[in-house]
C-alpha cells in the first residue's frame, strides 16, 4: 500500500474539559471582536488615492488674477504667493488635519461587515417588540418599490409625466377608505404621530368652522398610546386622563361623565395597548358626538382588526394608520414611516392638501391652486410634496398581494399567535389582563411574582442570551414592569414555540433569583451596559489616547 | 421645624419662614439613579404648584413641583455636581432648592410624615 505521510491523522474529537482559554485576540472565532474605527484607522492610510491638485497654474500666465481686477489692486487674495494653483476655498480651507481615520478599502469593508454582524433584525431572527409590530417584509414590496418609473420620479414632475404613481396613491387611498368604512384619506402624513396631528388638526378646523373653537379639552384614556396627548397638547389642548377600568380598558361611565361643552374631542387607541379591543366604542363614539365632540382613534393597532372590523362602524371620525406597521415594512424599513389619516363625512370638507383625485379618467393632485373650487374648508397642508412614495408602493403591493381574503387572515393570525403565546406563558408569568378575554394581537405581562431584586429588565436581558431581541419592557404604564409581546402572524408555530421556551425559561430564572440573570447578557458582543455611568458621564466623542502616552512617556 | 410632604413626593422643612425643599425617599427609590438636576435659580418666584426643578434618571426626566409659594433663595449647587445625592441622600444633603414663604398658611394642606408614609404605603 502507499501512505500519505502528512501527519494528519483524523480521530474524533476529544471531549471539551471546559478548560478553554480565552483568545488572544478576543475573537470567538466567526464572531469577531470590531475596534472603533478611530482606534483602528490612522491618517496615513487611504482607500482611495486622488491625483495631486493640478500643476501650477502662475502668475507668468495670468491665470491666477481675476480678469476684472481693476490695474495696480492687490493679487486675488486665494492666489498662493507662488502661484501653486488657484483655491476657491478663500479662507475657508482647512488649516491643519481633522483627525479623520483612513483604512484601505478592504479594510474598511470588513470594518463595516463585522459590525453587521453584531446587529439584530427580522431578517435574523424573532422581534417580539409590542406596538410595533415587527413582521415579515415582504421583498416583493422591495422588488415593487424599486422600480424606475416609481423610485425615479421627482415630485415636482408635470402629472402627465407620472400617471402610473398618482395611480398607485389613490388606488391605496381607495384601499384604506374602503378597509376602513371611512369617507376620505390624507395620504401624506410621514408617520404615525404626524397622522395624529393631522388628525387633531382637522378636528380643531371643524370646531372652528362651527364657532366652536372654545372647546379646549382632549380626553385621553389611560391606555392611550403615549403620542396620544402630546399630540393634543402640541395642537394647543389640554389633555384629561381617563381612567381604565381592571380589565383594561376604558372607563366608559367616567368618559361619558366628563363630556361637555368644553371638551373637543376624545384620542382612544383601539385596539389599545394592554392588547384588548375597546368593546364600548360605538357607544364612547355616540356619547362623545352627542355632546358635540369628535372622535380619534390611534389606529396604530390597525393590524389586529384589519378585514374584521371597520372603524367607520364604530362612529370614528378620524384615524391614522402606520402603513409601516399594518402593510409591512417594519419602522419603515429603517426609513421614512407613513401615517394616512382616514376622516369621517363630518371631517372630511377640512382634510390636509394635497391629494390625489381622479377627473375624467385623469389622476390630479389637487392643491391650493386648485382646492378653492371644492375643498376650500382644508386646513392647510402638513408636507411639501405628496407623503412617502416608496411607503405607498410598497403598502399597495402587500395589500394586492393579499387580496381582501389575505387580509382578513393577517389580522386572524396575529390575534391567534398573541393568544397563543399568552395562554402559553399565563402560568409562568402574571397576565392582568388574562381574565379580561382573548388578547388582540398584542400578550401583555407584569413583574408580579419575580424573586426580590428582579425586575423585567432582567428578564429582557436574559432573552438577548437566548437569541431573541427583548419585548417592549414597562409599557404601558398601567402595568407594573409590564412586558409587550407582539409576534405579528408571519412567526410559524416553531418559532412562537422555541421563543416561548426561551421565555418561560428566563422567568423562571427570574422567579427563583438566580443570580446570574442579573448580569445577562453574558453571549453578547457587550454585558449589560452601565446606562447611569453613560447619562452622568456621557463619552459623545471619540479622543486619541496618543496624547496622554507621549506626555507619559 | 417641620417637615411637610406632597402627593406629589416632594418634600419642604420649615423653619420660620424659610422652606428647604427636596422629593421624598421613595420618590428617589421610584426614579431610579438620578442622573441629572435642575435647580432654580435664586429670586424666582413660585406659586404653590410651579414647576420648580426638572429631576432625570436613566428612566425619564420628571418635573419637581414647588410645594408652597415663595421666593427662591438658592438651588442646591452641589446637585449640578454630583446629582447621585438625590439617591444617596434624599431627604437631607439632596435637597433641591431654599425659598422664602410667602404663605405658610398653603402648608395646612399638605401631609405630615405619619400621612405621607400612610400615602405611600396605600400606592
Amino acid at each position: 500500500m502507499s501512505i500519505n505521510q502528512s501527519g494528519w491523522r483524523p480521530t474524533s474529537p476529544e471531549a471539551n474539559t471546559g478548560n478553554v482559554p480565552a483568545s488572544v485576540t478576543g475573537n470567538k472565532a466567526l464572531m469577531l471582536e470590531e475596534a472603533l474605527i478611530f482606534e483602528i484607522g490612522d491618517a496615513h492610510s487611504t482607500g482611495v488615492d486622488f491625483a495631486a491638485p493640478s500643476p501650477p497654474r502662475g502668475e507668468g500666465r495670468g491665470e491666477g488674477k481675476p480678469s476684472n481686477a481693476a490695474p495696480g489692486t492687490a493679487p486675488h487674495p486665494t492666489l498662493s504667493p507662488k502661484g501653486r494653483g488657484l483655491s476657491r476655498l478663500g479662507n475657508l480651507s482647512r488649516t491643519a488635519p481633522i483627525g479623520l481615520p483612513g483604512l484601505s478599502e478592504p479594510e474598511t469593508v470588513r470594518h463595516y461587515t463585522r459590525l453587521s454582524r453584531q446587529n439584530y433584525g427580522i431578517d435574523l431572527g424573532f422581534f417580539p417588540l409590542g406596538s410595533c409590530t415587527m413582521k415579515h417584509n415582504p421583498r416583493l414590496n422591495e422588488k415593487m418599490a424599486r422600480l424606475p418609473g416609481f423610485s425615479d420620479v421627482h415630485p415636482l414632475q408635470p402629472v402627465d409625466t407620472v400617471q402610473g404613481a398618482l395611480e398607485v396613491i389613490h388606488q391605496l387611498a381607495h384601499w384604506l377608505v374602503t378597509l376602513t368604512g371611512m369617507t376620505s384619506v390624507a395620504m401624506s402624513p410621514k408617520a404615525g404621530a404626524h397622522g395624529e396631528l393631522c388628525g387633531i388638526l382637522a378636528i380643531r378646523a371643524a370646531l372652528e368652522a362651527k364657532g366652536e373653537g372654545a372647546r379646549k379639552i382632549i380626553l385621553v384614556p389611560e391606555s392611550a398610546h403615549g403620542t396620544n396627548p402630546a399630540t393634543a397638547a402640541f395642537a394647543g389642548y389640554s389633555v384629561e386622563d381617563i381612567p381604565a377600568t381592571a380589565e383594561g380598558r376604558v372607563d366608559t361611565a367616567a368618559l361619558k361623565a366628563r363630556l361637555g361643552p368644553d371638551v373637543a374631542g376624545v384620542m382612544i387607541t383601539n385596539p389599545n395597548t394592554c392588547g384588548l379591543f375597546e368593546r364600548d366604542m360605538r357607544e364612547i363614539s355616540d356619547a362623545v358626538h352627542a355632546a358635540g365632540g369628535f372622535v380619534y382613534c390611534d389606529g396604530a393597532n390597525f393590524n389586529a382588526i384589519v378585514g374584521r372590523v371597520r372603524p367607520g362602524d364604530l362612529g370614528i371620525d378620524a384615524m391614522h394608520i402606520n402603513l409601516h406597521k399594518t402593510f409591512s415594512t417594519p419602522h419603515g424599513g429603517g426609513g421614512p414611516g407613513s401615517g394616512p389619516v382616514v376622516f369621517s363625512e363630518a371631517l372630511t370638507p377640512y382634510a390636509p392638501l394635497p391629494f390625489v383625485e381622479n377627473q375624467d379618467g385623469q389622476f390630479v393632485l389637487v392643491e391650493e391652486e386648485t382646492a378653492g373650487e371644492h375643498h376650500a374648508g382644508s386646513f392647510g397642508r402638513m408636507v411639501a410634496f405628496h407623503g412617502q412614495m416608496g411607503m405607498f408602493t410598497r403598502a399597495l403591493t402587500y395589500i394586492l398581494s393579499h387580496g381582501a381574503d389575505g387580509l382578513r387572515q393577517v389580522s386572524e393570525d396575529a390575534v391567534l399567535n398573541a393568544n397563543y403565546i399568552l395562554r402559553s406563558l399565563d402560568d409562568t408569568l402574571d397576565a392582568p389582563f388574562g381574565p379580561s378575554g382573548p388578547c388582540m394581537h398584542e400578550a401583555l405581562f407584569s413583574d408580579s411574582g419575580l424573586a426580590a431584586g428582579f425586575s423585567t429588565i432582567d428578564i429582557a436581558k436574559g432573552l438577548i442570551d437566548e437569541g431573541f431581541h427583548p419585548m417592549t419592557m414597562y409599557f404601558p404604564l398601567v402595568v407594573h414592569g409590564a412586558m409587550l409581546v407582539e409576534p405579528t402572524e408571519t412567526e410559524s408555530k416553531a418559532a412562537l414555540d422555541q421563543f416561548i421556551a426561551a421565555l418561560r425559561s428566563v422567568a423562571e430564572r427570574a422567579k427563583a433569583g438566580d443570580p446570574s440573570l442579573k448580569t445577562a447578557p453574558h453571549f453578547a458582543p457587550r454585558a449589560r451596559l452601565d446606562e447611569t455611568l453613560a447619562a452622568r458621564k456621557p463619552v459623545l466623542v471619540w479622543k486619541d489616547p496618543a496624547p496622554l502616552a507621549q506626555a507619559a512617556e | 421645624m417641620s417637615r411637610y410632604f406632597t402627593q406629589d413626593h416632594e418634600w419642604v422643612d420649615v423653619d420660620g419662614d424659610i422652606g428647604t425643599v427636596g422629593i421624598s425617599e421613595y420618590a428617589q427609590s421610584q426614579l431610579g439613579d438620578v442622573v441629572f438636576v435642575d435647580v432654580p435659580e435664586a429670586g424666582k418666584t413660585l406659586s404653590k404648584g410651579d414647576e420648580a426643578a426638572v429631576v432625570e434618571s436613566v428612566k425619564a426626566a420628571s418635573d419637581v413641583y414647588s410645594p408652597v409659594s415663595g421666593t427662591v433663595n438658592e438651588g442646591n449647587a452641589a446637585l449640578t455636581d454630583d446629582s447621585s445625592l438625590v439617591n444617596s441622600d434624599a431627604e437631607a444633603a439632596g435637597w433641591f432648592f431654599k425659598l422664602t414663604l410667602s404663605d405658610p398658611s398653603e402648608l395646612d394642606s399638605l401631609m405630615d410624615e405619619a400621612a405621607y408614609a400612610a400615602f405611600v404605603e396605600g400606592l
